[in-house]
């Protein structure tokens, strides 16, 4: 964990109320798919935990929903400005585990660090299929990024507006050898219903540290309390107890 | 050269500076961090006799300059603390350590107490009163004199070491509090814990914390502490351990000012997880800046 300056090279709105903010630093150690940053934000006292989207070397793409007054705020940062962030947070995703054929779902902000997974797991050489929910046209983000990716892309809106219509859940591919999943609780839940193949998924919580230190994010797993922050925020599905 | 020594219940601290408990754990996160070894000391999480899940999630809210949580001392059990975490502590902290225990019957704190009085890294007990009593109520033993003398007295009787009883802030007259201790043996108060707040969510219209109610700390309770301490300094002849809401070697300075001996910095870790060291490398510096040569010479040094 370092507390990293980076400097703002673009902030934008790319879908409903859905930003992509593009970093410049030193993120060398956030690379890791399925890990987090936990951002600064002036005037407020906790920092706001964003999953990574994508990072290598000197840069990295944060993408996050307004839903709040900390990412109302980052909405307004403007290019050139610097956000300071404690950097290399959580687990992240096993790789190892994708097999040749893995699927990898998510759902509203939880696309987000599907794409720094599937570009890795493309880079492996694995066949790399990404089942993304959304609720409507307006909200869809990275369709177009993850095909140059590589990845086979299955859309799903829930009132059809683009894409299939319905849940990314309901039509999971049954041949997959993995799955990856991050969204938010109830498809998380959906989808381990929909799918026998092993899976890991990736939770959100309220935090204060972000590094394990509160117990403010702790979660009952079949194995003990866990901390979403620090054991996690991915969790193996045998692991879990469900809702 | 400035001298930030100070003596604690007949123990010598290199710095006044504690992380507070709850706020570090047993310490396993900051040592990838720094070197512990550059604290005054530490207090470990609130440990009860039983292991505790804690609250439902969500446990923590913001606020301005500060945070409410309501993790409810989730913590593994006195046994396992032992087992587990002490050994790890003795092998990172060359120093003694500030076990913070909690209980919900005055026969919980003694039998926790009793078990920790073995440990040789343990310096000092600092026994948090602002639990509620399953048998009074569920009223806090914190919130009368006589309840805080209670456990004070059955800790005193099992332990050789020294007692810090921890006083919670949601009181009408936390003077009378801490002198009840005094009375009962303690050997020092720390203060405050955090002080009882809510937060409701506009788009629910429901509290924000699953809990309802949360403990609030941060920068925001810095004032409501040193008039506590202050206050305290007044009633009490023992030591006393300030803390809520300091986040600067000035604060450290103003919090000594006001009658503390040592202080706390909690929740200022959790967003700084470097505040400590960055707060005890300034320290000598600000002295200087103030005229402090020895900050023992400071303790209690706004009182008429």
């Amino acid at each position: 964990m370092r507390d990293a300056e980076f400097i703002i090279r673009s902030n934008r709105e790319i879908a409903r109320d859905t930003f992509e903010m593009v970093l410049s630093g030193d993120a060398s150690d956030c690379a890791r798919p399925g890990t987090f940053v936990n951002v600064h934000v002036d005037g407020l006292y906790l920092r706001r935990p964003i999953s990574v989207c994508f990072a290598d070397g000197e840069k990295m793409i944060l993408i996050y929903k307004v839903v709040g007054k900390g990412t109302d705020k980052m909405a307004h940062m403007k290019e050139g400005e610097s956000v300071m962030a404690l950097t290399n947070l959580g687990n992240g995703f096993d790789l190892s585990k994708a097999g040749e054929r893995p699927t990898l779902l998510g759902g509203g902000s939880g696309v987000a660090p599907m794409y720094g997974l599937a570009k890795a797991l493309i880079e492996m050489g694995k066949t790399v299929r990404v089942a993304i929910g959304f609720r409507s046209e307006k909200d869809v983000y990275y369709k177009r990024e993850f095909e140059e990716a590589g990845a086979e892309v299955l859309l799903y809106t829930e009132d059809g507006s683009i894409g299939e219509k319905g849940f990314a859940t309901d039509h999971l591919p049954g041949d997959s050898t993995f799955l990856y999943a991050c969204g938010p609780m109830p498809m998380l839940n959906a989808a381990r219903k929909h799918i026998k193949t092993p899976a890991q998924y990736s939770f959100e919580a309220r935090m204060a540290c972000g590094f394990g230190a509160c117990m403010g994010c702790s979660m009952e797993m079949k194995t003990g309390l866990k901390r979403v922050c620090k054991d996690g925020p991915v969790f193996d599905g045998e692991e879990i107890l469900w809702p | 050269m400035a001298v930030t020594k100070v003596s604690l219940c007949g123990i010598t601290l290199d710095n006044p500076v504690i992380p507070a408990s709850g706020t570090f754990g047993y310490g396993r996160e900051f040592s990838e961090l720094y070197d512990l070894n550059i604290l005054g000391s530490f207090s470990f999480k609130g440990t009860t006799l039983s292991p505790r899940s804690g609250n439902p999630l969500p446990r923590i809210a913001e606020c301005a300059g500060g945070m409410l949580n309501a993790v409810g001392l989730q913590n593994p059990g006195v046994e396992k603390v032992i087992k587990e975490e002490l050994p790890w502590i003795r092998e990172h902290f060359k120093k003694p350590v500030m076990a913070n225990v909690s209980g919900f019957s005055v026969s919980d704190y003694a039998s926790v107490c009793e078990l920790l009085d073995r440990e040789d890294n343990i310096g000092w007990l600092e026994v948090n009163v602002s639990c509620p009593n399953v048998h009074g109520g569920g009223m806090s033993f914190g919130t009368t004199p006589e309840g805080a003398a209670e456990v004070t007295k059955a800790v005193k009787k099992v332990t050789k070491k020294p007692v810090i009883v921890k006083l919670s802030p949601n009181v009408t007259d936390i003077a009378s509090i801490a002198k009840a201790c005094e009375d009962a043996g303690a050997d020092g108060i720390s203060l405050i814990n955090t002080l009882l707040g809510m937060r409701i969510d506009l788009k629910s219209r429901k509290p924000l914390l699953k809990n309802k109610t949360g403990g609030v700390s941060g920068g925001c309770i810095f004032p409501v502490a040193v008039r506590m301490v202050y206050q305290v300094y007044e009633a009490v002849k023992i030591p006393i351990v300030g803390m809520g809401g300091i986040e600067t070697a000035e604060d450290v300075i103003e919090m000594m000012l006001s009658g503390a001996t040592a202080v706390q910095v909690g929740a200022k870790n959790l967003v700084n997880p470097w505040a400590c060291p960055e707060i005890i490398n300034s320290l000598p510096e600000v002295m200087d800046k103030y005229g402090i040569h020895n900050l023992t010479d400071i303790i209690g040094g706004a009182h008429e």
